[in-house]
């Protein structure tokens, strides 16, 4: 049995994809078979930042049109025995993604041996975000600790709740995860931004993961190396324990307070 | 920095975005689960009533509740005070 987990945001830019590559490179290093779709179509990304962009041939539309079989495209990661990437298409073909389509390549990754199917949603409330999350067994909501940010994530929750298979069907909807990433806990502790609180009070959602804001999260995909397989980084660690989480396990927030500064720091500022 | 900011109050600019914040996603959470028409007939009666009176846009108020099981469109227009009577 697969378990279809969707990474959306509404807004843009937040982390949606340096998300989805982290949690599945996350899962599929515990052992599971994972595989991730990119469902921007037209704006294919996930294969930059999990470092395949070469590997290539056929894509998610492909496989929908009976171009090409399902084994044709999945491009099976170098660095994870059971990790695999489904590309987008890079078609302009708005249409080109269709609910009968979408499903049938589910259904089919599940009875392939799946066990967990990590669709990255694109940006806005258009179709792909809409067919990402309409199959999803859980959502993982990513939000950057800003206004605009945590309204659209609103918005989508709104989506989740009313627009998705489980919800139609009223078997229990989408269980919603939160996952704030590029948290500044120095920013937070002056007052200049929202805390881990102030989101999960605002929407009501229990938090799966706190990213902080790191230059690792960069480089790591001008590498094409999802940031979590640099253990040193703290983001790396902020993203396993969110994966601990998906899975059920208690793991205890880190990352969260200000780093303390030393006296004399304190003194003469730093 | 430094000393100075040993006692200086921290501006706290998060706490206006909470704010801010609550009251926006209530109200959106609010218009969520009503009709999409609801906005279109708002502003149509609207006009018609300012036909009549000249009532100020805010004074026309729409909303749809659930009481015993049905659902019941709720309609309130505040006059203005001089229009009353009338």
């Amino acid at each position: 049995m697969a378990e279809i987990i969707v990474v959306t945001s509404g807004k843009g830019g937040v982390g949606k994809t340096t998300t989805s590559a982290s949690i599945a490179c996350g899962l599929a290093r515990r052992g599971k078979r994972v595989v991730v779709i990119d469902f921007d179509i037209g704006l294919r990304n996930l294969d930059l930042i999990m470092g395949c962009e070469r590997r290539v041939v056929y894509d998610f539309v492909n496989v929908i049109q009976g171009d090409c079989t399902l084994k044709q495209a999945l491009i099976k990661d170098k660095r994870i025995e059971t990790l695999y990437v489904l590309a987008a298409s890079q078609t302009r073909d708005k249409d080109a993604l269709t609910s009968e389509g979408v499903q049938r390549v589910l259904d089919e990754l599940a009875n392939d041996g799946f066990e967990y199917i990590i669709c990255d949603s694109p940006a806005g409330i258009e179709k792909g975000a809409h067919l990402a999350m309409y199959f999803a067994d859980r959502a993982v909501v990513v939000v950057n600790p800003e206004i605009s940010s945590v309204r659209d994530s609103d918005r989508i929750l709104g989506l989740l709740a009313s627009k998705t298979s489980r919800a139609e069907k009223g078997n229990g909807g989408v269980k919603e995860h939160l996952l704030l990433t590029r948290y500044n806990p120095r920013r937070v502790a002056s007052g200049e931004m929202l805390s881990v609180d102030d989101v999960k009070e605002i929407l009501g959602l229990d938090v799966v993961g706190v990213v902080p804001e790191s230059p690792d999260v960069l480089s790591a995909s001008n590498a094409g190396l999802p940031v979590i397989l640099n253990d040193d980084s703290d983001a790396s660690h902020a993203y396993e324990d969110a994966v601990a989480r998906l899975l059920g396990e208690t793991v205890p927030l880190r990352f969260v307070a200000e780093p303390k500064k030393g006296f004399f720091a304190r003194i003469f500022g730093s | 920095m430094g000393l100075l900011s040993l006692f200086r109050k921290a501006p706290s600019s998060a706490r206006l975005a909470k704010e801010r914040l609550r009251i926006i996603v209530a109200q959106e959470r609010n218009a969520r689960g009503s009709p999409d028409f609801l906005p279109l007939l708002r502003r149509e009666l609207l006009e018609v009533i300012h036909k009549y009176v000249n009532v100020d846009p805010s004074a026309v108020q729409i909303t749809l509740g659930n009481e015993d099981g049905h659902e019941v469109l709720e309609l309130s227009v505040f006059l203005p005070e001089a229009q009353r009577g009338v």
